[in-house]
């Protein structure tokens, strides 16, 4: 299907000055833009906090298991490579969102989904396999802090599944409009940020774990 | 099966005071009797209809006033109960226990439960008027911040009759706040409420800043901007920064109570500072949130009364930006016995002095404001001259606390007490009590009567220096907080008496404020006019209460003051033409964030007593609700052209 090419709402019409027309600026997608890049800095403080509590932390083994015993190699540099590129098929999805082709939308969507449920099943598995070994969250303090920070950044990747798949449904319904546009570009932004935090898990965490 | 029911009970309930059973009668009384009256005058749909649906920012704030103010009257009785327990000396009022539980839950409710709602009370009724916008940028959210607040404090608030009350202070430190020391569900309480209630706070401070930022009316440059909206930008700045800090804290400590994790405890590697670290990351930012809206107020009310333009007013936004980033700076200040080396403690004692150089330049630029000008000595006013000097003494005993050495003696003493309430009082609740009776008219359409206003005003700001000028005393003397009795001979006792007189006095001024307020709804004089005290910004310029689209016609700002200008300065001819009338495009009242704040509650209710079916459920709902939104295409409607034009001619504005 072939809609119009909608502008980035991040560059739309700025604010209400131009705003007279409808007498209301709801329909304004750079002030949705605008709000979620506000909700993003405050998550960003969120992690920030649990970062440091980590790095804090992640010393008081209390005698169990050290971040070097507990670390799987393989296992995070596969969550790490299906994270990274899902990042780049997302990006790939907003470049077909941006020329109004819904089905090709939907369809990096859908690869995009699967590589994040690949990453979220891997670590999954990771904290199955760690708390069968009695590395659980009540072992350490360093263990709480790990399962904790890791795995808050696991529900945001697992309710970005949640909340785009919803989204394909909507495209698929309405195609590509300036709503439809605005809200998985919305999306797409909180994808890339849950990118750019695993990437400080993949270093202050698992890197750092493995040197000291 | 019947013991078991009895068991449970006696459990659940909170059981064997007097007080409590008392409350327990008046909470059952006066539900009954609202739902009798509700029920009586056929009020159910309009309370549904009218309030609890409603997206207006307008009514949203006058409920958000209605619970700060049945919030600091639940906190100042517990103040009043535990100024009662302290008038003389080996008193046993209140048993130690119950004592530990009032004093939680006055520092509790009169930060978070009063204070922030006093403020967003203000945020909701006056930025969108002052900056010439018809809703919030996110209308929608903005009741999801309210049913959160409301049902987190009814969370903390139920407390006292269903399971316990939290007993670990307010700002609750583990290893004390920990399962091992703290068992029972009043800890919980405490936690869940918050994390609730946060959640509608960071929203909060989202959507006002997104409003200020993007919806200003045309002409309103950042530099236009007045000086109450510039204080609530930064303000919602500080919310979005800082907010977080406090839900990591309480999240992680939760999970230790939860599942016996390992953050703060004293075995298992656990580190009860780095809780403290964070809460105070969150908590010192926490008091520019609630101080700095006073300050906005402040500055309104000083122009307005003296009907001259703000002295400095580019000096005022650059003090007010610079508090808001150096209030990031001082944390480590609550805690400088923590030991850390004097190095840090250095850092941290400069950069909290620092703060009294840009508040300073806000003292004097008030000062400057009144010199030669006409002032009018009205209520609003009456508080703003009276938080000057309280709040300067009260800056000045900071001072004296953020030099580290000399803190040594005073922390946790009553000279640290009698400082933080002369600060929050005279600066937060003046401020807030200004706040309210300066926009009293734009939110009812009449005047708070003066007289009886002057009155309150009298009792609480006397019976607050009577309160608390002694209890700097009582800290050199060597009193500390939270001690729930104290013996006789260490002559403790006479100012402490002279300081319950004071509290008591307090309470009295509190009762004459409630009965202002009921006795100008009959006779209070109403305001017809929109603009009763001659004001200068643009809320003014609208009738009074203002309809609920707020501009018919959306205003073009040529300069500060726009109203005064429009006013007096702005010949006819010269006025920017704002064409004819369109349809106003507003968005639907919605159920939803009433039942999504009911499921938040039904959650944490759950939570609090580890009952998992009931706390799953609740969040289930929550998720309905996000999706059933997420599918929502037509949340707005049109106000139609003839509709608009009828009410403008109601109001005598056509």
């Amino acid at each position: 299907m072939s809609v119009a090419v909608h502008p980035n709402p991040s560059h739309g019409p700025q604010g209400a000055a131009v705003e007279t027309e409808h007498g209301h600026e709801h329909d304004n997608g750079s002030l949705y833009v605008l709000g979620f890049w506000l909700f993003i800095i405050q998550d960003l403080i969120l992690f920030s906090c649990l970062f440091a509590t980590y790095l804090v932390m992640q010393g008081r083994t209390a005698g169990g298991p050290t971040p070097k015993e507990l670390f799987d190699v393989p296992g995070f540099s596969w969550e790490t490579f299906l994270l990274l590129t899902s990042s780049f098929t997302c990006g790939l999805a907003t470049f077909q969102l941006r020329r109004g082709k819904a089905a090709s939308t939907i369809g990096w969507l859908v690869v995009t989904v699967l590589l994040g449920l690949g990453f979220v099943g891997l670590e999954a598995n990771e904290f199955v396999t760690n708390a069968l070994e009695g590395a659980t969250m009540q072992r350490s303090g360093f263990l709480s802090a790990f399962y904790t920070l890791v795995g808050t950044h696991g529900c945001h990747v697992s309710l970005g599944i949640g909340w785009v798949i919803l989204l394909m449904i909507q495209l698929a319904r309405r195609g590509v409009t300036p709503v439809t546009f605005r809200k998985v570009f919305i999306w797409s932004i909180y994808w890339h940020f849950l990118d750019i935090v695993w990437v400080f898990i993949y270093t202050a965490v698992y890197l750092n774990g493995l040197a000291r | 099966m019947l013991e078991q029911v009895k068991d449970f009970a006696s459990h659940f309930f909170v059981t064997g005071d007097p007080l409590i059973y008392g409350a327990d009668v008046s909470i059952v009384v006066v539900s009954l009797a609202i739902i009798f009256v509700l029920t009586y005058f056929k009020r159910w749909g309009w309370l549904w209809r009218e309030w609890l649906t409603t997206v207006d920012h307008k009514r949203i704030g006058i409920m958000y006033l209605i619970a700060a103010l049945l919030m600091l009257f639940r906190g100042g009785v517990d103040g009043l109960l535990m100024r009662t327990q302290l008038a003389l000396p080996n008193l046993h009022f209140l048993e130690a226990e119950h004592y530990d539980q009032i004093f939680t839950t006055h520092g509790t409710i009169m930060i978070l439960f009063m204070a922030m709602p006093f403020i967003f009370a203000l945020f909701n009724i006056v930025v969108p008027l002052q900056i010439g916008a018809r809703d919030v940028a996110f209308p929608y959210l903005n009741a999801i911040s309210f049913w959160l607040f409301f049902f987190g404090a009814l969370l903390l608030n139920i407390s006292f009759v269903i399971g316990g009350s939290p007993d670990a202070g307010w700002v609750s430190y583990p290893p004390l706040a920990e399962l091992g020391f703290d068992p029972g569900p009043g800890e919980n309480f405490y936690l869940l409420a918050i994390l609730i209630s946060g959640i509608g706070s960071v929203a909060t401070g989202i959507n006002f800043m997104a409003t200020i930022l993007k919806m200003r009316a045309p002409g309103m440059t950042l530099m236009r901007m007045p000086m109450f909206t510039w204080s609530v930008l930064v303000t919602s700045m500080i919310i979005i920064f800082a907010f977080p800090a406090l839900t990591v804290a309480l999240a992680l400590l939760f999970i230790d109570r939860l599942v016996g994790a390992h953050f703060f405890t004293l075995t298992g590697g656990g580190d009860p500072m780095q809780f403290v670290n964070l809460f105070w990351i969150w908590g010192h930012p926490e008091v520019y949130i609630v101080i700095l809206p006073a300050f906005g107020v402040f500055s309104e009310v000083v122009a307005t009364f003296s009907r001259k333009r703000l002295f400095g007013y580019s000096a005022m936004v650059a003090s007010l930006v610079l508090i808001g980033i150096v209030s990031y700076l001082v944390w480590v200040h609550h805690f400088f016995t923590m030991g850390a080396s004097a190095d840090v403690n250095t850092f941290f004692a400069i950069a909290s002095m620092v703060i009294a150089i840009p508040t300073g330049v806000k003292i004097f630029n008030w000062l400057f404001t009144m010199y030669k000008g006409r002032i009018r000595m009205t209520m609003p006013m009456l508080w703003t001259i009276a938080f000057v000097p309280c709040f300067a003494i009260g800056g000045a005993t900071g001072v004296m606390l953020a030099v580290a050495p000399a803190d040594y003696q005073y922390h946790n003493s009553y000279f640290l007490i009698a400082h933080f309430h002369q600060v929050l009082i005279g600066g937060v609740v003046f401020g807030m009590l200004a706040g309210m009776y300066y926009w009293w008219p734009k939110m009812f359409g009449f005047k708070l009567d003066e007289r009886i206003g002057r009155w309150a005003f009298w009792f609480f700001n006397i019976g607050f220096y009577v309160c608390f000028m002694p209890q700097y005393a009582l800290g050199f003397m060597g009193m500390t907080r939270r001690m729930y009795t104290y013996p006789e001979g260490l002559g403790w006792g006479p100012l402490n008496f002279i300081s319950t007189i004071g509290a008591y006095m307090m309470g009295i001024g509190f009762i004459i404020l409630v009965w202002d307020i009921v006795y100008s709804i009959r006779y209070g004089e109403r305001d017809l006019t929109g603009d009763p005290w001659d004001g200068r910004t643009l809320e003014w310029s609208l009738p009074s209460p203002a309809p609920h689209y707020n501009f018919a016609r959306i205003p073009v700002v040529t300069g500060r003051d726009a109203w005064w200008i429009m006013k007096y300065q702005m010949k006819p001819e010269e006025r920017p033409d704002l064409g004819p009338i369109r349809p106003i495009h507003m968005p639907k009242n919605s159920g939803r964030p009433f039942i999504m704040g009911v499921a938040f509650f039904v959650s944490g209710f759950g939570f609090v007593f580890n009952w998992f079916v009931p706390a799953i459920a609740g969040l289930v709902v929550v998720v309905l609700c996000l999706i059933l939104r997420s599918f929502e295409y037509d949340a707005e409607y049109y106000i139609p052209v003839h509709e608009i034009e009828e009410t403008e001619a109601a109001l005598g504005r056509l």
